[in-house]
């Protein structure tokens, strides 16, 4: 685990390394990915320059469930948002590189092409989520209080866990990236919004076989005082840390099985 | 002609030969639909007839963002990163030596891609969103042409602006920067994210006026009847204006580059 995190920061050192050595471009990335994630936030309030609520959410409300998630995807994408670019090792054979050397090859793969322009999604959401907790009126106890880092960390493990159970799916189908995406960056736009919109089902769907609804949807609605959503049990917001080591642990076995299956393309 | 021709439809077999990336591609289409649908339906359910679209309207706006989002390569993830690539090692040079123009060589190659796009990420995503909602399907065939004609444009300056944004890399070498910031403007101008029309005052004219609206903004009137008789023309003359401009502009800024930078070597 130690040597794991070690070598993890050695290899992001150099990625970032390689990185400032385009400044000019990697200025503009930064600002692009910050930008990139601020425009999902401004179509939500181009949408409020119409309403006053979407779903019996105010605009800041919305915002503290976008600033939820942006954060928990945020860390999550930067410390392992490389992972969907396993198939393309798998496909043209440079993973083998990665077998030989001695580090653990989740490591390897996470910190490949390690990208500190991630940090601009991270900033965008902790913006966001600081307005969210100026405007809007809290009944706070030590519980909620306690709950807020606590679904932050917890979403940013499940996020994560998602981000290594696609690429675990990659060893099976070389070109199914996309499919991941559908459920880091498709869950975190999903997320943004209050589930009252979405059909009852798909909020289940969400809870109980993809668990996203534990990022921030639960945990939150419980700090901003508003019921479980779908008619679920309120004790659920409680219940993010859990779901996040059951999460990590089935992704962790899901890499196992994934790696143990490869194949070499031999060329 | 033939050769571009030739060139077109190896673009389009080189896309189509990875039929799981395909699959993936509609599946993340499709999950991108569904949230986007919801979210519409909250918001139209609020304020009926916003921006001049009903509800079915709206939802059908939703659907053909997620069928045009790779045809007009709104993501990026086109042409333009391999150019880049070329011109930050040095090959561009053997690109240069051919006796072919390389301009049309590239838009040749896009097309055959965008075709493939169309019909292999488009369908489906559609179909699946007109079983799950009610959508304003055009009844009138002419329509349909229409769009497909809009559609085209759309690719074209699609291309044209992908293409100034790989020449750039003859002067950064890393593209990566001018390409993210061309694809935010492509996601915020497109529609993508809003449909145009509900843009508030200003910044509504201005997104209307810039060339990405051609990519989503302007299909999608088409294909909602919302632009017919002089209107339509209107349309594709906007789309065929900007086409024609951001070509030129790529041509001009080629001829600087290939005179004035030297090529990387090694």
């Amino acid at each position: 685990m130690v040597d794991g995190i070690r070598a993890y920061r050695m290899i992001a050192a150099m990625w970032i390394r390689s990185t400032m050595t385009y400044r000019a471009s990697f200025a503009m990335t930064l600002f692009g990915n910050f930008a990139a994630t601020a425009f999902d936030f401004v179509a939500i309030l181009l949408m409020f320059s119409h309403v006053d609520a979407l779903g019996g959410f105010t605009l800041g409300e919305i915002a503290f469930l976008y600033g939820a998630t942006g954060i928990a995807f945020g860390i999550a994408d930067l410390v392992m948002g490389s992972m969907d670019r396993l198939g393309r090792r798998v496909r043209d054979g440079t993973l083998d590189t990665l077998l030989v050397r001695p580090a653990p090859v989740l490591v390897q793969v996470a910190a490949d092409r390690f990208a500190l322009r991630r940090l601009g999604r991270i900033t965008q959401g902790v913006l966001v989520f600081g307005y969210a907790l100026t405007v809007v009126d809290i009944d706070w106890t030590p519980a909620r209080a306690l709950l807020v880092p606590v679904m932050l960390l917890s979403g940013a493990a499940i996020f994560s866990a998602v981000f290594t159970a696609g690429a675990a799916f990659q060893f099976l189908a070389q070109d199914s990236a996309e499919v991941q995406n559908a459920f880091t960056y498709g869950g975190n736009t999903l997320l943004q919004y209050p589930p009252s919109i979405f059909a009852r089902e798909l909020v289940r769907g969400v809870t109980f076989v993809l668990p996203l609804a534990f990022v921030n949807w639960l945990p939150a609605l419980y700090v901003l005082g508003r019921e479980a959503p779908a008619g679920l049990p309120s004790w659920l917001a409680f219940l993010p840390p859990v779901v996040a080591v059951v999460c990590c642990a089935l992704a962790s076995l899901a890499w196992r099985a994934g790696l143990r299956s490869y194949r070499s393309t031999g060329s | 002609m033939r050769l571009y021709a030739a060139v077109a439809a190896s673009g389009f077999r080189r896309y189509a030969t990875y039929r799981v990336a395909t699959a993936a591609g509609v599946f993340t289409n499709t999950v991108f639909g569904f949230v986007l649908a919801y979210t519409y339906i909250a918001l139209w359910s609020e304020r009926p007839q916003l921006g001049g679209y009903d509800q079915a309207e709206a939802l059908t706006f939703v659907w053909l963002g997620q069928a045009l989002l790779a045809t007009c390569a709104m993501m990026g993830g086109g042409f333009e990163d391999e150019l880049i690539e070329r011109i930050r090692t040095g090959d561009i040079a053997i690109d240069l030596y051919r006796p072919v123009d390389l301009q049309l060589w590239w838009l040749a190659g896009d097309l055959g891609r965008a075709l493939f796009h169309f019909l292999g990420r488009g369908i489906v995503p559609m179909v699946i969103g007109s079983l799950a909602f009610e959508l304003a399907l055009p009844g009138d065939p002419l329509v349909w042409v229409a769009f497909l004609v809009a559609v085209a444009l759309g690719v074209v300056v699609s291309f044209a602006v992908r293409y100034l944004v790989a020449l750039s890399a003859f002067w950064l070498l890393d593209g990566a920067g001018v390409a993210q910031i061309a694809w935010l403007g492509g996601m915020f101008f497109s529609g993508m994210l809003l449909p145009l029309n509900v843009f508030p005052g200003a910044l509504g004219e201005l997104a209307r006026a810039l060339p990405w609206s051609s990519f989503l903004q302007v299909p999608a009137d088409v294909f909602l009847g919302k632009r017919t008789g002089i209107d339509l023309l209107g349309a594709f003359a906007f789309q065929a204006g900007w086409a024609l401009a951001l070509i030129g502009a790529g041509r001009v800024l080629q001829a600087v580059a290939t005179k004035r930078v030297v090529v990387q070597g090694g």
